[in-house]
């Protein structure tokens, strides 16, 4: 990559990525206000008293009462000035409840990521190097398995297993609530409390780089450059290395970007069934009590995570592969 | 003692080949300062010879006798990391192609500089990379050496394989076809490199080839293979000159002669059949939202006129924009500015359907006959296609196709067969046959036989210019080798970089070419200053 190029790239795909998230905000904004029911309508049905007064003086309240295009222009207002509004529900600031939800979920997303690409790859390139044998036929056999079972499923099983039966690990939240940890021992905690989600959520792409790795490395194994490399008396193993693996990690990069992407979304699930204290369980919740604020807030977090993980995916790429020039 | 002594070198093929073994009994010696070509059609073991003495034959081939004695030692007998410790000291390989035998992702330089480190000579390498690039005549060695392969040319990769390979100075080199994909000003280059490299240090060169050209150019002595044997060896002189064996002789008669004198000129009549004006093809690269777009020049400002029953030659070397001239007229590609005058009529302005009719008067033979044909219909089905496709009965079109086979010297069998069951030359026949079913008045014949070897590609020409004459097609022949260009067109348009830079009647440019380009590709066409002994009474379809 040229460096001098940098700069330039990076200030045009900032402004574009400006536009598409407000565009983003723009669609969330509508496709929330097209579901039935509103903040008012859920808290007057659940305070008992579905009084037309009293949802008319909530609507009010909130400002649903106002037409729609004028909410949507406050919102966007508010999403520019980076204030993502108050919770009415749970009378705080969306920003603050967030914040507060957000390292749990990039800590089991990042913990879900690192296992998968690091262990998929480890896995693939094995079995690229022993392939035929039975130590590529296992690999093959365990990666097959983990892509076909469904996220939830695997989750279930491995509580039965893991809590259930062998009681080694905690089955539910991010750390003991009956005991009052700090330092290493809160660290080590919720590690364990880790461990259990991060394999649900990273298996199956664990499955996909184990496979993605293999394939290309095998491919790329009898491309002339290997040949080449052979020809001059590299050792085997840094063939490996150095010319087989390095070219054959460009494809998982790109599903990388791809998955760190679809994480966030897959963890919603995940913390749901382990209860997971993260911006997940947050939108969820959220949902079922319409508050718009905290789900749009969510939404809007997400979407800039993904925006600014596919940025640095090309930037890695482009690093990684001279030949990608950074434009657009 | 000889630097290399191959003898009774056996490999066998996994079983279910052709033949149970890939070489046989080759017997082969290499003196140090020499060069010594081995020479042979695609699957003549040629190339497996080479593996085999480097060590690096594909996995499932295995070396069933025989020994490579290098220095003295046997090869074939030496421990693995030993023998990895002498490839890229001792024995160094260079390959066909440069495009993808550099690792894409690592600078040349550190490339070269780990054939260095891995034989522990690395302290030297900020010092030797620059040298070895100034060797191989590289301009700028320190750029070149920061570059990534992709920012080089074919020609100055292939020398950054020579700097490489040459790093430690080895004793042998093995080259395997190293200017087969290179252009023939870039192929001088190279040829004379490796010449004068060699000569410089002492270096015995195995130098794989299937251009008796290039042995005219380079060879001290020469090896002819076959079919895994070797069947003739000695003296350059003796073996390009006195052939004895059939098929050496044979070789040496397919080679395209490149004397335009030599053929009587053709009366051709004064009907133009098509005229170029003017035509202008450009391609632009898309920038993104924000970025500007790259326009490259493809084809500029082209004028040709054809008349009926010639054949006009457009030549010139990659990326001249020869074969995007052809897509022009084609109308696989469209151009932005200019005239094609078919019979009169302006091709380039008309709409999709009234373009309809000429398709079928102007017909196409693409370079890769493996890739041209569909291989899921038989190959009746894929001559008939086009007639069937423009209203002609099934039966008719079938018919037809049959009698078309028979023209192209297939047997009627061939028509149920799929396209994988032939070889390369059948295909390229089948190719030419599908065309001509649509009794075309123009034919476009893109680099014909360039994947062809010499023996089917003599055989190939043969049959084209006995249809011209039976059919009287006009002809607009492709092609990037003005020996073969010599041997079939009527007229040559020779092109450089997207203009056709001199035209005229074949013999007249060949003979006194104006044009500066014109003149140095002809001065680097492989081994002209050899002319190959007149073979008496061989037929080249015998001695297969």
């Amino acid at each position: 990559m040229d460096a001098s190029r940098l700069p330039g790239f990076l200030l045009r795909r900032l402004l574009k990525s400006a536009l598409v998230i407000v565009a983003i905000a723009i669609c969330n904004f509508l496709l929330i206000h097209a579901a039935p029911g509103d903040p008012a309508s859920v808290i007057a049905g659940q305070s008992g008293s579905a009084d037309p007064q009293f949802m008319e003086q909530l609507r009010h309240q909130f400002g649903l009462d106002r037409p729609l295009h004028v909410q949507l222009g406050i919102y966007l207002r508010d999403v520019l000035t980076l204030d993502l509004g108050f919770s009415h529900r749970q009378q705080m600031p969306v920003a603050t409840l967030i914040l507060d939800r957000l390292p749990a979920t990039l800590l089991l997303t990042g913990a879900a990521f690192l296992l998968a690409v690091s262990g998929g790859v480890a896995l693939g390139a094995l079995a690229a190097r022993r392939a035929g044998t039975w130590a590529d036929s296992a690999i093959t056999a365990l990666a097959l398995t983990f892509y076909a079972t469904p996220l939830f499923w695997v989750g279930l099983m491995l509580v039965l297993l893991f809590s259930v039966q062998l009681e080694w690990l905690p089955s539910f939240g991010m750390s003991d609530p009956g005991l009052d940890l700090h330092g290493p021992a809160l660290w080590w905690d919720v590690a364990q409390h880790l461990v259990l989600p991060a394999l649900t959520l990273g298996l199956f792409y664990l499955a996909v780089y184990a496979r993605l790795t293999r394939a290309t490395m095998l491919e790329v194994a009898d491309q002339d450059f290997v040949k080449t490399a052979r020809a001059k008396g590299v050792p085997e193993g840094r063939i490996l290395r150095a010319h087989i693996l390095r070219n054959a990690l460009l494809p998982v990069i790109t599903f990388a970007g791809i998955q760190a992407g679809q994480l966030i979304g897959g963890s919603i699930l995940v913390e749901t069934v382990f209860a997971w204290p993260g911006i997940g369980r947050l939108a969820f919740d959220a949902l079922l009590a319409r508050d718009y604020a905290v789900l749009l807030g969510v939404f809007f977090c997400t979407s800039v995570m993904v925006i600014v993980l596919n940025l640095a995916t090309d930037l890695l790429y482009a690093v990684v592969d001279p030949r990608v020039e950074v434009t657009g | 003692m000889s630097l290399l002594e191959v003898s009774g070198l056996t490999v066998a093929l996994p079983p279910g080949g052709d033949r149970p073994n890939a070489v046989e009994g080759i017997d082969l010696t290499l003196d140090a300062g020499e060069i010594l070509c081995v020479v042979g059609e695609s699957g003549s073991g040629k190339s497996m010879t080479a593996n085999a003495t480097m060590r690096l034959l594909a996995p499932g081939l295995a070396v069933r006798s025989g020994s490579i004695r290098f220095d003295g030692r046997d090869l074939l007998r030496l421990p693995e990391e030993e023998m990895r410790r002498l490839r890229g000291a001792r024995l160094a390989m260079i390959f066909q192609e440069p495009m993808t035998a550099l690792n894409p992702l690592m600078r040349v330089g550190d490339q070269i500089a780990e054939a260095l480190r891995v034989h522990g000579a690395g302290n030297d390498a900020a010092r030797r990379v620059p040298e070895l690039l100034e060797a191989v005549n590289l301009p700028d060695p320190r750029a070149i050496a920061r570059s990534h392969p992709f920012r080089l040319s074919g020609g100055q990769r292939q020398r950054v394989m020579i700097a490489m390979a040459l790093a430690l100075e080895p004793a042998l080199l093995i080259a395997d076809e190293p200017t087969t994909a290179l252009d023939v000003t870039t192929q001088k280059q190279i040829l004379t490199l490796i010449r004068e490299i060699q000569q410089r240090r002492g270096t015995g060169v195995m130098f794989i080839t299937h251009d008796f050209g290039v042995v005219a150019e380079i060879a001290d002595r020469v090896a002819v293979m076959q079919r895994g044997r070797i069947v003739e060896q000695g003296p350059a002189a003796q073996v390009l000159n006195r052939p004895e064996h059939p098929y050496t002789r044979a070789l040496i008669a397919a080679v395209p002669q490149g004397h335009a004198a030599a053929r009587p000129a053709r009366s051709v009549s004064t009907e133009t059949i098509l005229q170029l004006s003017g035509v202008r093809k450009t391609y632009h690269r898309a920038g993104g939202w924000f970025g500007k777009g790259v326009a490259v020049p493809a084809v500029a400002d082209a004028d040709l006129v054809l008349h009926r029953g010639e054949t006009l030659g457009v030549v010139g070397e990659s990326g001249s924009g020869k074969s995007t001239l052809a897509r022009c007229v084609i109308r696989l590609v469209t151009p932005e500015q200019g005239e094609i005058l078919f019979g009169g009529t302006d091709l380039r302005p008309l709409s999709r359907n009234a373009w309809m009719p000429y398709r079928r008067q102007i017909q196409m033979v693409f370079q890769d006959p493996f890739a041209s044909l569909n291989p899921r219909r038989t190959v009746g089905e894929a001559i008939a296609e086009g007639p069937i496709t423009h209203g002609v009965p099934r039966d008719t079109a079938l018919a037809k196709a049959r009698e078309l086979l028979s023209l192209v010297q297939l047997p009627p069998e061939a028509m149920n067969r799929y396209p994988h069951e032939f070889s390369g030359g059948q295909r390229q026949r089948i190719g030419i046959a599908r065309a001509l079913a649509m009794e075309p008045q123009l034919l476009i014949a893109d680099e014909p036989v360039s994947a062809l070897d010499v023996s089917v590609q003599a055989q190939v020409l043969a049959l084209l210019t006995d249809l011209r004459e039976r059919l009287g097609l006009t002809m607009l022949f492709i092609t990037h080798d003005l020996r073969v260009a010599a041997e079939i067109c009527d007229r040559v348009a020779v092109m450089q970089r997207g203009r056709i830079v001199e035209q005229g009647p074949t013999e007249q440019v060949f003979r006194s070419p104006r044009h500066p380009y014109t003149k140095a590709l002809l001065d680097s066409v492989p081994g002209r200053g050899w002319v190959p002994p007149v073979a008496h009474g061989i037929d080249l379809a015998k001695s297969e």
